[in-house]
């Protein structure tokens, strides 16, 4: 079963563009020769460190609170060294009160902090739904912008290995419907650096949406990434590979897929656009159906549960904006309609693969 | 600890919580907590195992709920209040009511929709608390929250008028009657789910705490969290307890034991339902006191929003009040037994302020009559603005769901939507 999923992850991993090694031991394998000297390569879990530390150590309005962030150094090594540099007031371990905590960084917000709130994975953060909703999400409407709500809510999201059904699901779909909301899914470092870097700046509140198998992914970045000052826009979608036969448009992990899939099409001839959305909401509608305005085919790929999905907002979107357009209908690749399995293998079918990806494609040419 | 802690405070002043953590908190004449069943002996029997010091605070305490009661006249240095704090607070309670009332008029008028809880009976613990605070303190609140945002000092005008929906609100007429928000009196909601103030009372709370820490600020401003006996069960409050506790946040939990949670009773709901025990549990002083009388509610309040500016940590004080309307305007309130709530009638708190006032000398009926009409005025005033305030416009359907309004995207022309300036009129496709 190990080497099943190793070898899979060598095949996602070769496809990122030169990335170490994952384990599902939570050990970062650190990619220390580099291939090309020039270009810097940092992994993920790296990447928000040192945006946690140079956001925190620019403002000290922003904290850093959740559990296990301080002593254990991050349940995923995410906010390590941090209460070394910052201290205890802010970075603060907390009780197991998603509720509680959640509310807790939602007022002081209200009264003027900057807290960003960590959910061990988004899974504990249903316990908290209704402060994320009612408390952040609608307040500056409610209060006609008496009271912003400068927060950001990160976390693991989505699918991990072989952790069940109750520690698998993925809430893009479900944040990205609520007005009030800023939603992001980073896939690379210099995603998720430039991306953590806008949510914690953004005066209202934002859903960040991490993935755990990302976090030991390196990826190269250049120097204006590692840049203190560094921030990427929200709200603008990323056009990893330009392309002119069929759009994928995908998001975190599966942006990895996408492209893989795509050096597979390309052996066919089948030259495949992937889109990294990077925003859930606001969505980039104007990339994406520029896009496939230019490709005439359309394929969306996400890890979560297919009904109500980002996949479906997006085929909507389409369907309004660029129907004359369409070559071909879309296709929606989601996660298959049944809580997350356990068995490896059943586990692997529920999830979209590279090959699904790309039998999709074809199916549109 | 928070035992030894509260010792200390034991000696200089009247109502406090008692050393030993089995008989924490309680300082009660027997007949001060009525409920509307008769409750059993067994429950007084805490009364034995007070430590001396605190049977003695009980002794005190009776002495000043019998102020109220009889008419022996007292010298001034024995009063509670001066004048002037008299004439506050019943200028206070008396708006209170008035304000209400208004509402219940206005709502069978057709004026005021949705889902309105008027606060009706427990003036008293609005005004003893608030009336405290300066405005750098945080109140958070429920549904029922009308009379805490006009204690706290937003104006009547605004408040009526976000109730009529109107865009002169304090909300320009989007929160609505459970949602009152003020940045600049430090209201920060109302809010429709109970329990889901606690935890961002606590937060308000905690960066008081934080500015001292951090920022070295000098900042000694202390969050009240006010909800009811309903809450209590909720997780959400122990959680907030326990974090509260913990890190000795300066907050004060006010829970406001109207006994009724719309139609359920708060025995039948609660398997312990003195509420006060809850916070020696967690390690906070847990305090009960009659939430009819705003002079004793004010002592209880005093001490414990000192204790929470001194920084030494929250407080859980139960007020035993009761709402003389039903839980909204639209519960019939058929459950409640019509014994009881003339038995709470009587025990009005801006009567007994009245009489209180009469009988020390602190005012004339006069004065008071005076105090009442201006009230009256204002709320007339209140009316008449809120009625002729024009409804929000339609381009304020879009507006204010993002503290930065770029988070609507970026539009087909693949500038950011809301610099369109059609953005926010008529239909703008979002």
């Amino acid at each position: 079963m190990l080497i099943k999923i190793l070898r899979q992850y060598q095949v996602h991993v070769v496809a990122g563009g030169g990335g170490a090694p994952t384990s599902f031991l939570y050990k970062t394998f650190r990619n220390s020769s580099s291939s090309s000297s020039s270009v810097k390569k940092m992994t993920v879990r790296e990447a928000l460190n040192s945006a946690l530390d140079e956001e925190m150590s620019a403002d000290r309005r922003v904290l850093l609170m959740g559990e296990e962030v301080g002593e254990y150094q991050g349940a995923y090594k995410v906010s390590k060294g941090l209460l070394q540099k910052h201290g205890p007031e802010r970075v603060v371990d907390t009780p197991i009160t998603e509720a509680g905590f959640t509310g807790i960084g939602i007022g002081a917000a209200y009264y003027g902090l900057r807290p960003v709130v960590e959910f061990m994975t988004f899974n504990f953060a249903m316990q908290a739904m209704d402060h994320i909703i009612n408390s952040a999400a609608k307040t500056n409407y409610m209060s006609a912008a008496n009271i912003s709500v400068p927060i950001v809510f990160r976390g693991p999201n989505g699918a991990a290995a072989g952790v069940g059904a109750q520690h698998s699901q993925c809430y893009a779909a479900w944040y990205g419907s609520v007005p009030g909301l800023k939603v992001l899914a980073p896939y690379s470092s210099e995603d998720a650096r430039g991306l953590l870097k806008a949510a914690i700046r953004d005066p209202g509140p934002v859903v960040f949406l991490e993935n755990e198998l990302l976090y030991g992914e390196a990826f190269p970045v250049s120097d204006e990434v590692v840049d203190s000052s560094f921030c990427i826009p929200i709200g603008k979608a990323k056009i990893e590979k330009q392309g002119k036969h069929v759009t994928i448009t995908s998001f975190s992990k599966m942006v990895g897929f996408s492209l893989k899939a795509a050096e597979i099409l390309a052996e066919d001839g089948i030259d495949a656009e992937v889109i990294n959305l990077r925003s859930i909401r606001p969505l980039d509608r104007s990339t994406i159906n520029g896009s496939v305005r230019k490709t005439n085919r359309l394929v969306t790929v996400e890890e979560g549960f297919p009904q109500h999905g980002v996949g479906a907002e997006i085929c909507a979107s389409i369907v309004e904006d660029s129907f004359d357009y369409l070559d071909a209908p879309v296709e929606r690749i989601g996660g298959a309609d049944v809580p997350m399995p356990y068995a490896a293998n059943l586990e692997r079918m529920a999830l979209p693969q590279v090959e699904d990806i790309v039998r999709a494609a074809k199916r549109l040419i | 600890m928070a035992c030894s802690a509260t010792a200390k405070i034991l000696q200089p002043l009247s109502i406090r919580s008692a050393e030993k953590s089995e008989s924490c908190g309680k300082m009660l004449s027997p007949s001060s907590f009525l409920g509307s069943t008769p409750l059993p002996k067994k429950l007084f029997s805490v009364n034995k195992t007070i430590s001396p010091l605190a049977r003695r605070s009980a002794t005190i305490v009776a002495v000043s709920s019998d102020v109220v009661k009889e008419k022996k006249l007292k010298s001034t240095q024995n009063l509670l209040i001066t004048k002037e704090e008299g004439l506050v607070l019943y200028e206070d309670m008396y708006l209170g009511r008035a304000f209400e009332d208004m509402c219940a008029q206005m709502y069978y008028r057709g004026k005021m929709f949705g889902f309105v809880h008027l606060y009706n009976g427990q003036e008293a613990v609005s005004t003893g608390f608030i009336k405290l605070l300066k405005k750098e303190d945080c109140v958070v609140s429920t549904y029922r929250d009308h009379v805490h945002a006009l204690s706290k000092g937003v104006p009547a005008r605004q408040v009526m008028s976000e109730l009529f929906g109107k865009n002169t609100g304090c909300c320009r007429g989007q929160g609505g009657s459970m949602h009152m928000f003020s940045k600049e009196h430090n209201v920060l909601g109302g809010f429709a789910f109970i329990g889901e103030g606690i935890p961002v009372a606590t937060g308000a709370a905690f960066t008081s705490k934080y500015k001292r820490e951090v920022f070295k600020e000098d900042c000694d401003e202390v969050t009240l969290a006010f909800f009811g006996d309903g809450t209590c069960n909720n997780g959400q409050f122990f959680e907030c307890l326990n974090m509260a506790a913990l890190w000795k946040l300066p907050i004060v939990f006010v829970v406001e034991n109207n006994l009724w949670a719309i139609g359920m009773s708060h025995l039948r709901s609660t398997s312990d339902p003195q509420i006060w025990k809850k916070g020696p549990a967690f390690g906070m002083p847990g305090v009960h006191v009659d939430g009819m009388d705003v002079l004793k509610v004010r002592e209880v309040a005093k001490e414990a929003v000192s204790r929470a500016r001194r920084g030494e940590g929250p407080t859980l004080v139960e007020c035993e009040t009761y709402r003389f309307r039903g839980h909204s305007l639209a519960d019939p309130d058929e459950l409640r037994d019509p014994a009881e709530k003339a038995h709470y009638a009587t025990r009005d708190p801006i009567t007994a302020l009245k009489k209180y006032v009469i009988e020390n000398k602190l005012a004339s009926e006069a004065e008071l009559k005076a105090i009442e009409k201006k009230i009256d005025e204002e709320i007339e005033e209140a009316v008449e603005f809120a009625d002729e305030s024009p409804v929000p416009e339609r381009s304020q359907l879009l507006e204010n769901v993002f503290a930065d309004p770029k988070g609507f995207g970026i539009g087909p022309d693949g500038k950011y939507r809301c610099e369109d300036p059609k953005f926010t009129q008529g239909t703008a496709q979002v």
